[in-house]
């Protein structure tokens, strides 16, 4: 494919950038400690935090030049690809201006609001390179649009083959279709469960549980044997192919939202903790020069 | 005799009441006290055709940069307003009509015509103004019963009707318009004498197909059938019976009514009844008429779409101008300033008439042409001159300068003369064609980098078919030599001639041929040899899907791709694989006359397809013109049939590029490609559009079909010969030298594009409104953010200005283009050309 990913970008240009610039930083470090152990405060300290700062502000304009669309400023992907490399090598760089000095204060908030916003983008990195290939699989060429629009095509036949069946299978399979469920809260989403509900049969018209479809298509599979009449088990079996049908729809559906959750949830984690650092980076450099 | 006029006018439409209005004005400033002119109408109202319009028809007013030079009013606007203005102005100016009145004969002569009317009257007229049009008389039925009520030939109002049976025969654009305004509210069925639509416009074509195939409409078609009788159906649920011939016998069908779309009786007969000579037998044929309108038969002028003027605006200012050539006054034409406009830098010092015939005896293409119909297309063309560097260019620069200033107030601004400098370039290699060239004067060159030939080109020659015909871009340089005149004509000008002018059909498909020869096989033969050979090649159509050749034939022929594209299956061992895509410029087939004469492949057109075959017989001569090197040939051979094994051997490349030509990117010049692998579906791409165009995204990334890991979005993919183009009333869609294909300003939203469109790329929506900054929507939340608001409420301007038609422009304008790839975060987003959708799947 003459597409590339953003690792691959321009045979992984920015690789090259952050490596040559984590280089530079592992010298500044080692060349420290001639009059003060390796520390934020010496020159090399400045530099290594001077270039960090500005690696983190640069990080976080990616969000304005994605959507500067007249920028002639280079690719977004482009910039993505710089993102994730120098992102990466921020870790390294600021560990070094550092010297992994923790304690509870400013600076350590800092620090640790930067490794948050690193490792959520690293996992953003990896459902982005993973992720859309597992959909498109899971989609099999179909949009989720159209999975949808099948689905509710099955669920208008299924109703209308239950209408033939006796009174209780006909209840059984309604609920089973009218309590479906898909979506539902983040936790949901993102775990793919299943609350679909129906009611069950012969049980006096108690809810029971129909997670996967699977308790309908077995209650199903299991009324087939026991048709009195010809017409009727053939309804049923028709039945029974559909809500299998159905089955394997409603997976797919379940499976794309939750990949599509995992594709998206960590920018939540990403974006407000960017916002936080970025805060907390300029009272960490107001006090660096009040308490100089 | 009763009545005697100085001016009969014979017919009421734009023409004949502009004459009216005109006679009646020149009675008035002459005080007589009875008209001396009659304006005779067989119908109850002014102009009929128009009438005939559909309710509700927006008019067009074109072209927009001619004066209406007329007594009368026109201007853009819906049917009814026109109508209600003309039959003001009728009785306003006092115009003495007679309606309801047929003129059947016209005999006599200058100062002393007798006009015979239908019911038994006659007239007299020292001149006679024939207006009738080219509508004439519908064709009847011809069937038994054909006047029985409930037979009718037009339809004004489809919602007139509520519930009825209706059946529409006819396979043209009127049946089918006016069977799918009826299928709205009633049960029709089509009638069609054969088997396909083939006369209809393109978009008409789909829509009734899309019609007769939706099972919930109540519209069907009886294709290869006719009425046979028509009889009346006392006691029935329906007053009418319509026998039909079908292929399956006959057939009843009871029905409320027959509307019959047959055409028009051509006038022909009538008009030389009055003893008007036509040049020629073509049915097409136009009598010959004098610069002021008159015909051979003095005294006895025509004006209207019989002289050769197709518009409403032209029509109104030949029926004006006509009146003061009778009265003796000479004006000169409405359109003469345009003209003078467009020769102003020219070297010669002749009268606007005189040039434009001289340009036409000049150009042996043009020469057969109705005079009037030649001037319309140098009207409509732009003039080229070449001066040498230096003193001459720069004054003829300037007299043009101060010309455009001059008329820098008129919009739109008419077209002058444009002012180059021998050896400027006119066109480059690699540019998208949009127009064709004609030479009048002066030298031409042509560079083909490829050939490495140089052709010359004189006086009366013309250049720019290749493009024009095969939308591929151009593969020569042209630069213009010294003291050259060039007339460049739009490619929609150029194609409307071909379409209604068969010598210059052939003559720009034969030079086609002589050149595209030449440029394959023959590089320094020259066109007098060449043209023989292509006197005898064939050219050939294919729809999408049709087959060319059968694997396992024999072949003894090669075909040259002129437009469209074909691909090349090879079945092996029960599967089909698609080893080869052929395009514009290419050629297949080739084998057969290189030694192996079975087809090792099946050859089937991917879109529409036109075809140069090239026999044995001409190959061969082709090779022994000695010019001719076999070499390259069979270079050019043997890498398709590597490419073809390689092909063969790697079937997922094969099936990736199947599955682009299933969606017709065989005519494709740049189309937008999504690795659904790599997308995550943050529309960045689509808002991106938005954002850089009006704030209405002109792509919609999930839709589209997917193969794989390759997505089709709906977006535009700038074809070759772009269907959009064909049927644009204001000529809004233009393509770019770079191939972009764009709507400008001037789009009166009639949604032709959208219905040409195959690939439902083009909407039709309201402008968007504004929004606040992105920054304020980033800081504080104001807004809807970046991107095409899901839904929105068009401001009262937008709501006034109307639906205009957007489609992707490829960023023409845009420095960060296209913005769709270039907002894409992860790469998933690219443009491509044709010659990348192998690469699509190479390197895995």
């Amino acid at each position: 494919m003459i597409h590339e990913n953003v690792l691959r970008f321009r045979n992984a240009r920015y690789l090259w950038w952050s490596l040559g610039l984590l280089a530079l930083s592992v010298v500044l470090y080692f060349t420290q400690g001639d009059r003060q152990p390796p520390n934020g405060g010496t020159w090399q300290g400045y530099v290594l935090g001077s270039i960090g700062a500005a690696l983190i502000v640069w990080l976080s304009l990616l969000g304005v030049r994605k959507r500067s669309y007249r920028s002639t400023l280079g690719s977004v992907q482009g910039w993505v690809s710089a993102h994730v490399y120098l992102g990466l090598a921020l870790l390294v760089v600021a560990t070094l201006h550092s010297a992994a000095q923790v304690n509870w204060n400013v600076h350590t908030l800092a620090y640790v609001l930067m490794c948050l916003v690193i490792f959520s983008g690293m996992y953003g990195a990896y459902v982005y390179l993973e992720n859309p290939r597992l959909q498109t699989r899971n989609r099999a060429g179909a949009t989720r649009e159209a999975l949808f629009a099948e689905l509710f095509e099955l669920d208008r036949q299924g109703l209308e083959i239950a209408e033939h069946c006796n009174p209780e299978v006909q209840a059984v399979v309604k609920s089973a279709i009218q309590r479906t469920v898909i979506g539902g809260g983040v936790a949901q989403q993102l775990l793919g469960r299943d609350r679909s509900k129906m009611i069950g049969y012969d049980q006096g018209g108690a809810t029971v549980d129909n997670a996967d479809q699977q308790p309908v298509i077995d209650l199903v599979g299991r009324i087939v044997p026991r048709a009195e009449k010809a017409s009727e088990a053939a309804n049923l079996q028709a039945l029974l192919t559909l809500l299998c049908r159905r089955q394997n729809i409603l997976r797919r559906l379940r499976e794309d939202i939750r990949l599509q959750g995992w594709l998206k949830v960590w920018l939540y984690m990403h974006v407000p903790l960017t916002v936080a650092l970025l805060g907390a980076l300029s009272v960490h450099i107001l006090t660096t020069f009040l308490y100089w | 005799m009763a009545e005697h006029y100085r001016v009969a006018i014979v017919g009421s439409g734009p023409g004949g009441l502009s004459a009216a209005g005109r006679a009646a004005a020149r009675d008035r400033e002459a005080g007589s006290g009875s008209p001396s002119h009659i304006l005779l109408e067989s119908y109850e109202r002014p102009a009929k055709t128009i009438q005939r319009y559909q309710l509700g028809k927006h008019v067009m007013a074109q072209p927009g940069f001619l004066d209406l030079r007329s007594d009368c009013r026109f201007a853009e606007g819906k049917r009814e307003a026109i109508l209600e203005a003309w039959e003001q102005d009728l009785a306003s100016l006092g115009v003495n009509v007679r309606y309801g009145v047929e003129v059947t004969g016209i005999t006599g002569s200058k100062n002393d015509f007798v006009i015979e009317l239908g019911n038994g009257d006659s007239i007299g007229a020292d001149n006679i103004v024939l207006a009738i049009g080219l509508e004439g008389n519908p064709r009847r039925l011809g069937v038994p019963g054909e006047n029985l009520p409930g037979i009718q030939y037009h339809l004004e109002d489809p919602r007139a009707y509520e519930g009825e049976v209706v059946v529409v025969v006819g396979a043209g654009d009127s049946a089918i318009e006016n069977a799918l305004g009826l299928a709205e509210q009633n049960t029709v069925v089509i009638l069609n004498r054969r088997d396909e639509f083939s006369r209809a416009k393109e978009g008409n074509l789909m829509l009734v197909l899309a019609a007769i195939s939706d099972p919930d409409r109540n519209f069907s078609c009886l294709y290869q059938s006719a009425p046979k009788a028509v009889r009346e159906n006392p006691g029935g649920d329906r007053p009418l019976v319509l026998t039909v011939d079908t292929p399956e016998g006959e057939q009843e069908i009871a029905c409320d009514r027959i509307i019959a779309r047959l055409g028009a009786v051509p006038p022909r007969k009538f008009v030389e009844s009055m003893g008007i000579v036509f040049p020629n037998d073509k049915p097409t044929a136009l009598p010959e008429l004098t610069r002021q309108y008159e015909s051979n038969v003095p005294g006895l002028y025509v004006v209207g779409s019989l002289a050769g003027y197709p518009l409403i605006k032209q029509i109104m200012n030949q029926g004006y101008d006509v009146i003061e050539f009778i009265h003796g006054n000479d004006i000169e034409p409405a359109d003469n300033p345009l003209l003078a406009h467009q020769f102003h830098a020219l070297p010669y010092s002749r009268s606007v008439d005189d040039t434009v015939e001289m340009f036409q005896r000049r150009i042996p293409m043009f020469s057969e042409l109705n005079a009037l119909a030649f001037r319309e297309l140098v009207i409509e063309s732009n003039v080229l001159v070449s001066y040498p560097d230096g003193e001459l260019y720069d004054d003829a620069s300037s007299r043009i300068a101060d010309l455009q200033r001059s008329l820098a107030d008129r919009s739109p601004a008419p077209r002058t003369s444009k002012v180059i400098r021998e050896g400027d370039l006119i066109f480059d290699i690699g540019e998208f064609g949009t127009s064709f060239f004609t030479i009048v004067d002066g030298e031409v060159r042509l560079d083909d980098e490829r050939t490495g030939l140089t052709t010359h080109l004189q006086r009366g020659q013309f250049f720019g078919e290749m493009s024009l015909l095969s939308g591929r871009p151009r593969l020569e340089r042209a630069t213009a030599g010294a003291g050259c005149v060039l007339v460049e004509t739009p490619r929609r000008t150029m194609l409307k001639l071909m379409n209604s002018n068969d010598e210059v059909r052939a003559g720009i498909d034969w030079m086609f041929v002589v050149r595209e020869l030449q440029r394959r096989f023959a590089p320094l033969a020259p066109y007098a040899k060449l043209g023989d050979i292509a006197d005898r090649v064939t050219i050939r159509q294919y729809k999408a899907g049709e087959r060319v050749f059968e694997q396992g034939e024999t072949g003894d022929c090669l075909y040259l791709v002129r437009s469209g594209a074909a691909k090349l299956v090879r079945r092996h061992e029960g599967r089909a694989l698609l080893v080869a895509q052929v395009r514009t410029g290419e050629s297949f087939g080739d084998m057969a006359l290189m030694g192996d004469p079975i087809r090792r492949e099946t050859a089937e057109a991917a879109v529409a397809l036109e075809v140069i075959e090239i026999g044995r017989r001409e190959f061969l001569e082709l090779i022994d013109l000695g010019t001719s090197k076999i070499e390259p040939l069979q270079q050019d051979v043997t890498r398709r049939v590597i490419n073809s094994a390689v092909m063969e051997v790697r079937p997922e490349t094969g099936s990736v590029v199947d599955f682009l030509m299933g969606h017709g990117l065989g005519e494709a010049t740049n189309v937008l490609i999504i690795d659904a692998d790599l997308c995550v579906g943050c529309d960045n791409c689509e808002k991106a559009c938005a954002e850089t165009h009006d704030g209405i995204s002109r792509l919609d990334r999930e839709a589209g079909p997917t193969f794989g890991n390759v997505h089709i979005p709906i977006s535009c993919r700038h074809c070759e010969q772009p269907h959009c183009m064909k049927d644009c009333p204001p000529n809004a869609i233009h393509r770019a030298t770079n191939g972009e294909v764009y709507i400008d300003d001037s789009c009166i939203g009639c949604g032709n594009c959208e219905v040409n469109c195959p690939y439902d790329v083009i909407k039709l929506s309201y402008e968007a409104p504004a929004k606040p900054s992105l920054m304020s929507w980033l800081l504080f939340g104001r807004g809807a953010g970046p991107g095409e608001p899901d839904s929105y409420e068009p401001e009262p301007a937008g709501r006034e200005k109307g639906k205009k038609a957007r489609k992707c422009d490829a960023c023409v304008g845009v420095a960060a283009a296209p913005a769709c790839v270039t907002a894409c975060p992860t790469g998933a987003a690219m443009r491509i050309g044709p010659d990348q959708f192998i690469d699509l799947v190479g390197g895995r």
